[in-house]
């Protein structure tokens, strides 16, 4: 509530500012097409995401046609980051962070593939492909089933096993005075 | 030209200090400016530093280069201002060649009139310029180890300091008309990865830039062209680069840069999210790892400082490890979240020396030891490390992070 009041009353003070400066009245009107040629930005209740799905089987091709080559045959990491494995190490001295062990949403895996991924030709996947190879790694960490089929409906359902491994900012937490 | 005398003269002498006696004189023989029967070279259309001046950024080796970082050489730095040639880089995938003409940011999700602006139509709206320092959230991520960084560059350098100018956010969104309920703005950039990140939208209504100027000129493409965000006091990488999408959303998007990357990995195994704000910071500069005091005599300690919450009140220098500590003197004006450059005169007796600086900032926050932030934060957070840097000089003048 607070937040929200505060948000209002920068709001308010932001459209005073703007009113008190003359500016142009510049730009046109965002046209469909210029909103698709931008990422898809896929939020985590899976807001964004595209029609299509793909299934475990099918992404275990995709990834090694196109991924082995920076994450390894089993995506154990090589050039790029290991994307399995690490489950019980965040509290250790050698932490893993990968998909499996650190990643909190699988709507997260879906928007870096797609939007970043391969590293030397992002966007080249379509969105079937991406569900599959995101359907093969939650599968090859153990968060689906074998036969397991992403799409827009059940990809924001998966619940990854670091989901509440995230905390706010506490900040200044340390050296807050002398 | 007696103000260029002079600054030259101090360059060669910070010079001398670092290469040694011998070196020095050979340079001020091959630096003789005033050269009589000479004519020297004619004028030209862009500006080159002196052949004399070699200093460079160090990057890391990376099996994938358009990845990684470079720093910037603190180490050789006067003043308070990082040239933009030598601004700090951290890039994702590689750097886009972008031609301003066809460049435009679009605007959209929930507002009440969605828009995309040309480069241009951006430039005719109202401006404003701000010096700010940029520091990578992960600026000093080595130091978290018991073996810390062997050079200011490389242990300090992924921190500069610019003239920023550009078009307050807050006057955008009023005019396209926020809906009620958003909460976030979600940024993509036009590099091959689409950089995305997640900003709550009263940081937004506040200080963020829609920056296209730095340092009098066009941003260069490294830092963004033609259009960045420049988000004060926030960790460099939420300062979005080569700016083409702001979506207003009612929800954080949790894109892979705040979740798997810039989280802070804590002891019990919860990593903290959205730690964006950069807090205070300083190190000395002069010297520092790598270099070498000619011998014993009086020197200029300097140093920069810097804090994302605002000025920089104080900084405080040790010389004895920490037994005692004095005020530095502080180059003026002291600008809120830019570099501070601090100075104080000191005698090198041929004893050994630990030093270090500790800045305080204009809320009172003081820059913690490195096992204070241990204490609390473990070795494996990577991010926000602002922890105080002790150089130890040798008896032979020579200056390494090393105490032994």
């Amino acid at each position: 509530m607070r937040r929200f009041s505060l948000l209002a009353i920068a709001l308010a003070a932001a459209v005073t500012v703007a009113a008190q400066t003359p500016a142009p009245d510049v730009g046109r009107p965002a046209t469909p097409d210029d909103i698709r040629n931008l990422g898809a930005a896929i939020a985590p209740d899976g807001n964004g995401l595209p029609e299509g799905s793909g299934s475990v089987l099918a992404g275990r091709g995709v990834f090694a046609l196109r991924c082995t080559k920076c994450h390894g045959d089993k995506a154990q990491g090589d050039i790029g980051p290991a994307l399995v494995g690490g489950r019980g190490t965040l509290a250790t001295a050698r932490p893993l962070k990968t998909v499996g062990s650190f990643w909190p949403y699988a709507t997260t895996v879906w928007d870096y593939v797609n939007r970043a991924m391969p590293f030397d030709e992002p966007g080249l996947l379509k969105p079937p492909d991406v569900y599959a190879v995101v359907a093969y790694l939650l599968n090859i960490n153990g968060i689906v089933a074998d036969d397991a089929v992403m799409d827009a409906r059940s990809l924001p359902k998966v619940r990854m096993p670091n989901r509440d491994g995230f905390v706010a900012d506490p900040r200044p937490d340390v050296g807050r005075s002398k | 030209m007696k103000h260029l005398e002079r600054s030259s003269r101090r360059q060669l002498l910070r010079m001398g200090a670092a290469l040694g006696g011998g070196i020095l004189a050979a340079r001020q023989d091959a630096l003789a400016w005033d050269t009589p029967g000479k004519l020297g070279i004619p004028l030209g259309p862009y500006g080159e530093r002196s052949p004399f001046e070699k200093s460079v950024r160090w990057r890391r080796d990376s099996r994938t280069p358009e990845t990684g970082s470079s720093f910037t050489p603190l180490q050789d730095s006067v003043g308070t201002l990082t040239p933009s040639s030598l601004h700090y880089e951290r890039h994702h995938a590689g750097i886009p060649t972008i031609d301003p003409a066809q460049h435009r940011l679009v605007i959209h999700g929930m507002v009440e009139r969605p828009i995309s602006l040309s480069m241009a139509e951006i430039k005719r709206l109202p401006s404003v310029t701000r010096t700010l320092v940029l520091e990578c959230g992960g600026n000093s991520a080595g130091e978290w180890a018991a073996t810390t960084g062997p050079d200011v560059q490389r242990s300090y350098g992924l921190v500069s300091c610019s003239e920023w100018t550009g078009v307050p956010l807050s006057l955008v969104l009023a005019r396209v008309g926020v809906r009620p309920g958003a909460g976030w703005v979600i940024a993509e950039g036009a590099d091959a990865c689409r950089m995305e990140r997640s900003i709550p939208l009263d940081k937004a209504m506040k200080d963020i830039l829609l920056a296209y100027g730095q340092n009098g000129e066009a941003i260069r493409p490294a830092q963004g062209y033609p259009l960045r965000l420049i988000i004060p006091g926030w960790e460099g990488n939420t300062n979005v680069k080569w700016l083409h999408s702001l979506k207003l959303t009612d929800q954080a998007y949790m894109a892979r840069d705040e979740t798997s990357k810039y989280s802070d990995l804590m002891p019990d195994g919860k990593a903290r999210i959205f730690t964006y704000q950069m807090e205070a910071k300083s190190v000395i500069t002069f010297p520092s790892g790598g270099q070498t005091l000619p011998g014993p005599g009086l020197y200029e300690l300097t140093g920069l400082a810097w804090s994302g919450r605002g000025k920089i009140e104080r900084v405080e220098i040790t010389t004895n490890s920490g037994r005692t500590w004095t005020a530095a003197q502080l180059h003026e004006p002291r600008m809120p979240i830019a570099f501070t450059r601090f100075r104080l005169p000191w005698r090198f007796d041929g004893k050994p020396a630990a030093m270090a600086s500790r800045a305080i900032d204009e809320s009172g926050y003081v820059q913690p030891t490195r096992e204070a932030l241990v204490a609390v934060r473990g070795m494996n957070s990577i991010y926000h490390f602002n922890g105080i840097k002790y150089w130890h000089v040798k008896a032979d003048g020579t200056v390494s992070h090393a105490a032994v």
